[in-house]
């Protein structure tokens, strides 16, 4: 169970913390901009990466056109009137993406990327309030990327099924 | 008729010489029962004793009598700590209404965490179906609501627990003390203390408060281990229980269990204490609810809308 090595480990942190000292200077403080957040490894689809694998022989054609011969499966519904693969991903080098400066930034930094446009949502995540969280309330916090929850070429949620309701009180109250 | 007064049913011999003397009271046996009485009163207060007042070493022991009571009755290695509020902690929980779908994950996370009794059914989370058109009304709530997929159009979802009140009327009301709010702000039952008369349920305006009606089940292989002599240690028949913030997680330092199953990071947690913590943050910058405010009973719980 993952849940419970996770658990054991926080554990095991947070004695660590409290040996180090009653308050942990880590404690609940947003990471500053510029630090490089620790974050679990994007969601790839299995054996899509590295990219250059099969982009590197390749010519670019950056025109702006539907996919064919290969990831016909991916629908882009983010935006996709004004986007196209080469708006995030970097023709250059196949294994990055790239901000709209030009810069290019890790598969593992994409939440930069995102926070492009969504910055009120990036200042959200980056205080611990936007996504999921887990690990210590006052110490370690494990982040998660976008990416890891929202598929980035169809970042709204899917509907899921709703575990069982609970069983309705017997007796004479209906 | 006949049957019956043909054979009456033996009836003891105290009973009945009870009952013969039932008009009258003699001195003497006022005065046995007033020494009983003043008797029972002394070995109360010098013998078992709130929670917060027995002695450490002789809790240490009571805690490792569970401890030998629950291995033995669930078949693996229970602990039961007794970890106490740390200092400059009150802790506050805050959940997104904007994000919640209603999935009902933390319901069950919470009950394998906390050791709810699964027949018959503890939820210590109940997650209330609203109207989008109505918004935040109990009258319209359902609890019960059954969907293929959540969420559903033109509603929102309000998951209800333990408000963690500052000015908590639950703890008011209990007759024997066995319910308190910690120095951490988790409002915590004992439940060697509770007689369950159930006061705190009826005082309860968010029905967070949940009796033991039967004797709990837990199937073998599914008992939390890690307990806490005031949060998920089982429970016996005829107590109350509710949230307690997972009490053995989060005072180790841990987010609840709720926290960490939510799918869409709808519920957060933190020190409302620390200014830097993710609670403050909430409450600084997003709009914030609690919820029926009017009855002043200032929860520590609160709602609000990331969007």
């Amino acid at each position: 169970m993952r849940g419970w090595r996770t658990a054991s480990l926080a554990a095991t942190m947070s004695v660590a913390c409290l040996a180090a000292g009653d308050r942990p200077a880590a404690q609940g403080q947003p990471p500053r901009p510029t630090e490089r957040l620790e974050v679990p490894p994007p969601p790839f689809t299995d054996g899509i990466f590295p990219c250059s694998a099969c982009h590197s022989g390749m010519k670019v054609n950056r025109t702006r056109r539907p996919l064919t011969d290969m990831h016909a499966e991916i629908v882009l519904t983010h935006d996709a009137e004004h986007r196209w693969c080469l708006d995030c991903h970097d023709a250059e080098n196949r294994d990055m993406l790239h901000l709209a400066s030009g810069e290019r930034l890790s598969f593992d930094e994409s939440y930069r990327l995102c926070g492009q446009c969504h910055g009120e949502k990036y200042r959200d995540w980056r205080a611990g309030v936007h996504g999921r969280r887990t690990g210590n309330w006052n110490g370690h916090k494990a982040y998660l990327l976008c990416a890891n929850c929202h598929n980035p070429h169809q970042p709204r949620f899917k509907p899921i099924e709703p575990m069982p309701a609970p069983t309705r009180p017997s007796g004479p109250r209906k | 008729m006949d049957r019956c007064a043909a054979a009456p049913p033996p009836v003891p011999a105290c009973e009945s010489g009870r009952a013969a003397r039932a008009s009258a009271v003699s001195r003497r046996e006022f005065a046995s029962c007033a020494a009983a009485a003043a008797a029972g009163w002394l070995m109360t207060a010098c013998g078992a004793k709130p929670l917060h007042e027995i002695p450490k070493d002789r809790l240490r022991a009571q805690l490792q009598e569970l401890e030998r009571e629950y291995s033995r009755k669930y078949g693996t290695a229970v602990t039961v700590s007794d970890t106490p509020a740390a200092p400059n902690v009150m802790f506050a929980y805050a959940l997104d209404i904007s994000r919640c779908i209603g999935c009902r994950r933390c319901v069950y996370a919470c009950v394998e965490e906390n050791n709810q009794s699964r027949d018959p059914q503890v939820h210590w989370i109940s997650v209330l179906q609203m109207d989008k058109d109505k918004g935040v009304d109990f009258s319209h709530a359902d609890p019960y609501y059954q969907a293929a997929e959540v969420p559903e159009d033109g509603h929102f979802y309000v998951p209800v627990a333990c408000q963690q009140c500052r000015n908590a009327p639950c703890t008011k009301v209990c007759p024997t003390g066995a319910t308190w709010t910690d120095p951490d702000g988790i409002v915590v039952i004992d439940y060697d203390w509770c007689i369950g008369c159930r006061y705190c349920m009826a005082a309860c305006p968010y029905g967070a408060r949940h009796f033991n009606w039967g004797e709990p089940t837990i199937p073998s292989g599914k008992l939390n281990p890690k307990t806490h002599v005031l949060g998920n240690r089982p429970r016996p028949k005829g107590v109350v229980e509710k949230c307690t913030f997972c009490i053995q997680r989060t005072r180790n330092g841990r987010y609840p269990a709720c926290v960490e199953v939510c799918p869409v990071g709808a519920r957060k947690f933190g020190n409302l204490l620390d200014p830097e913590s993710e609670i403050r943050y909430i409450i600084e910058h997003k709009r914030v609810l609690v919820l029926k405010e009017d009855l002043n009973t200032v929860p520590k719980f609160f709602y609000f809308y990331a969007t």
